[in-house]
C-alpha cells in the first residue's frame, strides 16, 4: 500500500544562522557607533593598496581598524599594518568568503566603542561573498580599470548587492583605454542609482572624495539613529 | 564555490525537521532566486555529494527558480526584468533598484514518507 506523500511547510532561509548573527553584529556596531565597510572585489583589483591608503589617510582624524580575509597568507595584514592602524587577518583556509561568525570571532578583545570606522576586506571573489551579510553598514564593490568595463555584467549579483562602486587603478585607465561611459552604464544597468567613485591608491587621486563619502555616510547614520551618535 | 556549505545547511534543516516528526524525507523543496548568488547546477552537484554522508541519502532536492521582480516607479506595479544584467522594467524600460523578489534562498517544504 502506498500512501500519498505528506508535505510539510518549512519556509526557512537557508542562511538563517548567518543572517541572525549578522543582524546581532549590526546592532552591536550601531550601539558602539562604529561604521563598518565590507570591501568586495575580484582578486587583484587593488583592495589592499586601496585599504592601506584609506587607513593611512584617515588615521590622523579617525579611529580606524581593519579585518582582512584571505585564503592562506598573512601578507595583506602585514602590508596594512604599515598604516599603524589595528589590523587582524582572518585566514579562511578553503572557504571562499567571510561569514558573520568569522567576523564575530575576530572582534574578540577589540573595544568597538573606541573605533569610528572598521573596514572588512573580504576574500577576493566576486561570487560567494554576495550571499553573506557581515552586519556591515556599507558594502563597497571594487573594480579596477584593468579588469575591463564589462565586469559588472559578468558578476551582476554582487554588484547588485553593493551600496557603492569604487573604480580603482585609475592611473592606468589611459594605458588600457578604459571606456568610462561603458563602465558607468554597466554598473547602472545592474544596480540602478549606484554611486560610482574613481580612485588611484598610487597617485592618491580620488582618495579625498572617497573619505569624504565615507564620513558623510557615517553622519547620515548618526542622524538617522541618534542612539549611535556619541 | 559556496554551494557545498549551502547544500549542507539545507540538509541540516531537513534533518532537524524530519527528526522532530520522526519521518523519512522523500524530497526537499527549495526556492532559489535569480539574484541569490547560488547557481542551480552547482547546488545540485554539491547536494548529491553532501547527502551521501547523511541519513537523507534518499531525499531528492527539488529547486524552484524564482525570477526577479522589481517595482516599476513608472508603471507603479511589480514587473519582470529583461535579464539580471539589466534591472529595468520589462514593459517600459524604467530602471528600478527596488527588488520585490529574486533574492530567495529558502527551504520551503519537505515531502515526508507517511
Amino acid at each position: 500500500m502506498t500512501a500519498a506523500p505528506r508535505i510539510v511547510e518549512v519556509r526557512k532561509n537557508i542562511l538563517k544562522q548567518n543572517d541572525e548573527l549578522a543582524r546581532a553584529l549590526r546592532t552591536r556596531f550601531e550601539e558602539a557607533g562604529v561604521f563598518v565597510a565590507n570591501l568586495v572585489s575580484s582578486p587583484g583589483s587593488g583592495k589592499t593598496a586601496f585599504l592601506e591608503s584609506t587607513l593611512t589617510r584617515m588615521r590622523p582624524d579617525f579611529r580606524v581598524a581593519a579585518l582582512v580575509g584571505d585564503l592562506a597568507t598573512e601578507n595583506d595584514a602585514r602590508r596594512l599594518a604599515r598604516s599603524q592602524a589595528p589590523v587582524r587577518q582572518i585566514i579562511t583556509g578553503t572557504i571562499c568568503h567571510l561569514d558573520a561568525a568569522m567576523i564575530e570571532k575576530n572582534l574578540d578583545g577589540w573595544n568597538l566603542s573606541e573605533l569610528d570606522f572598521l573596514f572588512i576586506e573580504n576574500v577576493g571573489n566576486l561570487v560567494c561573498p554576495s550571499s553573506y551579510d557581515l552586519g556591515e553598514s556599507l558594502r563597497v564593490v571594487l573594480m579596477s580599470v584593468t579588469e575591463g568595463e564589462d565586469k559588472p555584467l559578468k558578476y551582476p549579483t554582487i554588484v547588485n548587492s553593493a551600496d557603492v562602486a569604487v573604480i580603482t587603478k585609475t592611473d592606468l585607465a589611459g594605458a588600457v583605454e578604459f571606456d568610462w561611459p561603458a563602465a558607468s552604464k554597466n554598473l547602472q544597468a545592474v544596480r540602478p542609482g549606484i554611486e560610482i567613485l574613481r580612485v588611484s591608491a598610487k597617485t592618491g587621486c580620488g582618495m579625498d572624495a572617497w573619505i569624504q563619502f565615507l564620513t558623510s555616510q557615517r553622519e547620515v547614520r548618526r542622524v538617522a539613529d541618534p542612539a549611535a551618535a556619541r | 564555490m559556496h554551494e557545498l556549505s549551502i547544500a549542507m545547511s539545507i540538509l541540516d534543516m531537513a534533518e532537524e525537521e524530519s527528526g522532530r516528526r520522526s519521518a523519512a524525507v522523500d524530497a526537499i523543496h527549495v526556492k532559489l532566486g535569480a539574484l541569490s548568488g547560488v547557481a542551480k547546477d552547482a547546488l545540485l552537484s554539491a547536494y548529491d555529494l553532501a547527502r551521501t554522508a547523511t541519513n537523507l541519502e534518499a531525499a531528492e532536492l527539488v529547486i524552484e527558480e524564482v525570477p526577479v521582480l522589481i517595482f516599476c516607479p513608472r508603471c507603479q506595479a511589480p514587473r519582470g526584468i529583461p535579464s539580471i544584467q539589466q534591472l529595468t522594467c520589462a514593459e517600459c524600460d524604467t530602471p528600478s533598484a527596488e527588488i520585490l523578489q529574486g533574492r530567495e534562498l529558502q527551504v520551503v517544504a519537505l515531502e515526508l514518507r507517511s
